[in-house]
């Protein structure tokens, strides 16, 4: 296994690495299917509880609404979330949706509750 | 008096990278005997499945092996369709091979790099993870993860092959075919990867055989065992491709038998995206399947995986088995591992023989029941004990 034409072909390259997160955050490659962190707009939920009974991992808590318009409404905490997307997938109303953002990380668990 | 004595290697080793635990018989450089004993990882994710619905059991399933995680969800989602007595549309079924054999072309590139490092060949590690992540980025490209596709759903598939996405698999397809004709070269000729693969790690067919090895371990012992061609399921009954065997054997045999099939791999996803026909993705099927019971086997890139279950009419699962591969291989491991009177193994080869059969102990390990004779102790934790442990914690 001769190395020397890696070599070579590897000392003309650009380098392979990006300075994310300080710089070039824009270079990260991100595909247009990706299964990133869930947006979800309650104008559009009707509280049908679909994204309750389909969520694999609990993260989906309904609790009572307090507008009122529907009967329940969901709740999300994302600290538990594996990104299957199922509840986008059985949502009739789209009013769940999976995002791009796959930066996650935080200091504070609260804050990855998302009303 | 006797020169042997044992090394006890697990359940926690910084050589081990899962808990498992073995006893070798050692006599000078020689293992003369080795024991295995499995057990220490217990997810209860086949107790789990009883408590969930069969669509929240999807994402659970796939939770079994990261690795071969499609093997599984494919596994699980035709074997709740064999309850349904259902069909799904054949667009569907030729998705799953595409991203069945995507996967396996991961898992065993991610295999041969790790025996790369195993033996000390570096370089070799270095340069196919590097390639493998041409096919990491297709998978993400198609599924929406580099890892846990989530791509598999009762009735057929989530996602379609548009012809972007077809137009950029093909050109993967290229690049990945150019670099394992390179690798295939460089595990056949490379002096210091031969020096530690032939002959190391004997499994003769007739020992194969006895002790129901599955796999490329299998067939690296030259024997034609594949569920993808034995008993053909999503639209593997029309796709054509070579078993690969190999008759050397040996370590020497399971390399070549995985660079093999990954080429073949390739081909399959080829013609899957040439002879692709239109129509729909899925079948919506009711969210209660009839009551009865089903198998499906499915062949995972480290050997045959078997599914169980048994439905009472409700929409969760009364019993789920899972059979994974690895478990069928460790017997045949202890074969491997054992000196005989024509084949020695040295302490030396016991990291690249264990990495030979691809071991995944995590999906294999379910509660194990200890029996020890000569104490007169026999032991398993019980339900309630298991709760009363995890209050604790």
């Amino acid at each position: 296994m001769s190395m020397t034409p890696e070599v070579y072909r590897n000392l003309f390259k650009k380098r392979a690495t990006i300075l994310y997160p300080f710089k070039e955050r824009e270079l990260v490659p991100v595909p247009k299917g990706l299964r990133g962190k869930l947006a979800f707009n309650l104008e559009r939920c009707i509280g049908c509880s679909m994204c309750f009974r389909s969520c694999p991992s609990e993260t989906v808590e309904m609790i009572d609404d307090e507008t009122k318009k529907r009967p329940k409404r969901p709740i999300f905490y994302l600290d538990r979330c594996t990104f299957c997307a199922q509840c986008e997938e059985v949502c009739p109303t789209r009013a769940i949706e999976m995002t791009l953002n796959f930066e996650l990380a935080g200091f504070d668990r609260k804050q990855t509750l998302l009303k | 008096m006797s020169s042997s004595f044992s090394i006890i290697v697990g359940p926690q080793h910084p050589a081990l990278k899962e808990p498992e635990s073995f006893k070798f018989t050692v006599d000078g450089e020689n293992v003369v005997k080795a024991e295995v004993r499995i057990g220490y990882a217990h997810k209860g994710i086949e107790k789990l499945a009883e408590t969930k619905n069969y669509i929240q059991n999807i994402p659970l399933m796939e939770r079994i092996c990261g690795i071969c995680n499609v093997a599984h969800t494919i596994c699980y989602c035709q074997n709740v369709e064999y309850l349904y007595e259902k069909e799904i549309p054949r667009r569907a079924e030729y998705i799953r091979v595409v991203i069945e054999e995507l996967n396996r072309i991961h898992s065993h590139l991610l295999w041969i790099g790790v025996l790369g490092h195993e033996v000390g060949f570096d370089t070799l590690f270095m340069y196919l993870w590097r390639d493998r992540e041409v096919v990491m980025d297709l998978i993400e490209l198609l599924t929406g993860n580099r890892v846990s596709t989530a791509l598999m759903t009762i009735g057929g598939v989530r996602r379609d092959i548009t012809s972007e996405i077809a137009q950029k698999l093909r050109k993967g397809m290229d690049i990945l075919e150019e670099r394992t004709r390179y690798y295939k070269k460089v595990v056949t000729d490379e002096r210091s990867l031969l020096q530690r693969a032939v002959g190391v790690g004997r499994l003769t067919p007739a020992e194969a055989i006895k002790h129901s090895a599955v796999g490329p371990t299998l067939r690296a012992s030259g024997i034609r065992s594949d569920v993808r061609s034995d008993d053909p399921y999503a639209a593997h009954d029309e796709i054509p491709f070579n078993v690969i065997t190999h008759g050397s054997c040996d370590m020497f045999g399971r390399v070549v038998v995985r660079v093999d099939e990954t080429i073949e791999a390739i081909n399959q996803v080829r013609y899957c995206l040439d002879q692709m026909p239109d129509g729909p993705i899925r079948t919506r099927l009711p969210n209660t399947p009839p009551r009865g019971e089903s198998v499906s086997r499915v062949e995972a890139p480290r050997g045959e995986d078997i599914h169980y279950v048994k439905s009472n009419g409700t929409d969760k699962p009364e019993r789920y088995k899972v059979r994974a591969p690895t478990l069928g291989n460790l017997s045949a491991l202890v074969e491997m591992l054992t000196s005989k009177e024509d084949y020695q193994v040295h302490i030396a080869d016991i990291p690249v023989v264990l990495a030979g059969i691809d071991p995944c102990m995590c999906c294999m390990d379910r509660t194990a029941r200890f029996v020890e004779p000569s104490r007169e102790k026999e032991w398993i934790w019980t339900w309630e004990q298991l709760k009363k442990y995890t209050e604790r914690m």
